[in-house]
């Protein structure tokens, strides 16, 4: 399978998706005018690759910030995980930043994917 | 300051002073009229996000400046696109300072009449909300909304209400049949 790297910019995030290394992983800051243009390779390759999926999966969402249009791609992105046996979203934020792991508790009440939460 | 007035009386440059005095006075830390674009809109956070970091402002405060500034900047330009029956004053602005211990984020922009209505209706629906009211109300729409309406469902007002913690303040002032001027106003609150 393809690798998507994406280096982050001022308003898009970092992507990494490599079933080979099984890195998968969203950081940085996503708020890009068009989140849907941005997320639609992601939602593609993760359709790909849940039907060839590794035997473990932790997809990790280490953002620092992102806009509401991104919000629901994010969603998106993470339902995709959906029904990927023994898949883990392991959702970063920092240790003051409660809104941040407000959204996701919220992302985590809205699919059905275990969440596990991670200080950095 | 009689001596200044009356030197500046007939002074065509006088508004340069007027305008340093207004932002000074209101303590604005920026102010911007013009197009909108996403260029700006980062330009605008990248100066903000400076200015917060050279007066030492505390890292959440700083993020809801931040996030807040976002949905209101991207309201700005996503509603740019879809006015395009609007030809004259096409502008819109946004200003950012500070008010009795709050940052205090201020728009405004033209939107057409027959938009008022329905943005009155939504914006009056957020404010009559408590934060669990916010809350539920942001995943319903979240998991409602259209993966291409490029978040345009309206969970940028119901963000800026959740993460600033305060009610919105809001105004429409009717310029003439067809327009009206939207003016928007949020207050981050430096002690949490």
């Amino acid at each position: 399978m393809q690798v998507i790297h994406l280096e982050g910019t001022e308003d898009t995030p970092k992507v990494m998706l490599d079933k080979g290394t099984g890195i998968f992983e969203i950081s940085g800051r996503s708020l890009p005018e068009d989140a849907a243009e941005f997320y639609s390779p992601i939602l593609n390759w993760l359709g790909e690759y849940a039907k060839a999926a590794n035997p473990k999966t932790d997809f990790v969402v280490k953002l620092e910030y992102f806009n509401t249009a991104s919000s629901k791609l994010i969603l998106d992105t993470l339902s995709k995980l959906e029904g990927i046996p023994n898949t883990t979203v392991v959702w970063y934020h920092y240790e003051d930043d409660e809104d941040m792991q407000e959204a996701g508790q919220e992302f985590a009440e809205l699919v059905d994917v275990p969440f596990e939460f991670k200080v950095y | 300051m009689a001596l200044i007035q009356y030197l500046f009386k007939q002074n065509p440059m006088k508004y340069i002073y007027d305008i340093q005095q207004l932002m000074s006075n209101k303590n604005l830390m920026l102010v911007y009229e013009g197009e909108f674009t996403q260029e700006i809109t980062k330009s605008v956070l990248s100066m903000t996000e400076r200015n917060l970091e050279s007066v030492g402002e505390e890292n959440n405060i700083k993020r809801k400046v931040f996030n807040v500034m976002v949905e209101c900047l991207q309201n700005i330009c996503k509603h740019a696109d879809s006015n395009e029956n609007i030809t004259e004053d096409k502008g819109a602005v946004f200003m950012i300072g500070r008010e009795d211990g709050n940052y205090v984020i201020t728009s405004g922009n033209f939107i057409g009449n027959d938009h008022v209505p329905k943005l009155k209706e939504k914006l009056t629906h957020i404010n009559s909300l408590d934060k669990e009211g916010l809350k539920s109300y942001y995943k319903e729409l979240i998991k409602n909304s259209e993966l291409s309406d490029k978040g345009g469902a309206g969970l940028g007002f119901v963000d800026i209400a959740r993460k600033s913690g305060s009610k919105l303040e809001f105004d429409f002032e009717r310029i003439n049949d067809q327009y009206s001027f939207f003016s928007f106003k949020t207050k981050i609150s430096k002690e949490d």
